[in-house]
């Protein structure tokens, strides 16, 4: 049984450093701010969610859990905050997010106009 | 061991993402590479204290994650506004 939670949490804690370094490398191969936002998440939610469970199971029931749980909670309601804020600064400042197809001049999502596609 | 190997790929990821806060093009590539470095510091503080058997760094990583969301906000703010003492309610500028 030992072995078993011993070898699981292993399992757990390589898989968060993995998809730590995926998220690092994505934000140094991401072409712009926003899909760079996209590459930081996965380390705060993946990465950090992964590694802190694994290390929950090496510490068990105790008050190093209860800690640990508390990080994953901060983790979890600051990672949109600061997200959505550096978004928001972002656009505000009139960085552009790089689409693929000029979307400017097409209906907004609630703006009445159902959006077929087409340039308005 | 298997903390060793964690601290090893925390200590990448984070020179990884240093690279891209000295590179970022806009001061928010900047600050989104502050914030995945305080993020890396506290995976690092919680590893470190598993892999030399004290996990009270656990406190320290939780104050630094207050921290990291002031400071972040906080700047984010002043490159918003140019001001941390904006009012939200004397402009319609925000």
């Amino acid at each position: 049984m030992t072995l078993a939670i011993d070898i699981a949490s292993w399992v757990l804690i390589l898989l968060g450093s993995f998809f730590t370094i995926v998220g690092a490398v994505g934000m140094v191969r991401m072409p712009e701010v926003f899909t760079r936002m996209h590459a930081a998440s996965v380390i705060d939610t993946l990465g950090v969610g992964l590694l802190i469970a694994g290390l929950a199971l090496q510490a068990g029931f105790t008050l190093v859990t209860l800690k640990l749980i508390f990080v994953l909670g901060l983790f979890l309601i600051t990672g949109p905050v600061i997200t959505h804020a550096l978004a928001q600064a972002c656009l505000h400042e009139g960085v552009e997010p790089m689409l693929t197809e000029d979307r400017r001049g097409r209906a907004r999502p609630g703006s009445g106009k159902p959006d077929d596609g087409r340039p308005t | 061991m298997m903390f060793a190997a964690a601290a090893a790929a925390i200590l990448v990821a984070l020179a990884l993402v240093i690279t891209r806060a000295i590179k970022g093009p806009t001061v928010f590539d900047r600050v989104l590479a502050g914030n995945s470095v305080g993020s890396l510091a506290i995976m690092l503080l919680a590893v470190v204290g598993f892999l030399t058997g004290r996990p009270e760094f656990l406190d320290i990583g939780l104050t630094y994650g207050l921290l990291n969301l002031i400071g972040t906000l906080a700047v984010l703010k002043f490159f918003r506004h140019g001001d941390l003492a904006h009012d939200a309610d004397d402009g319609a500028g925000s």
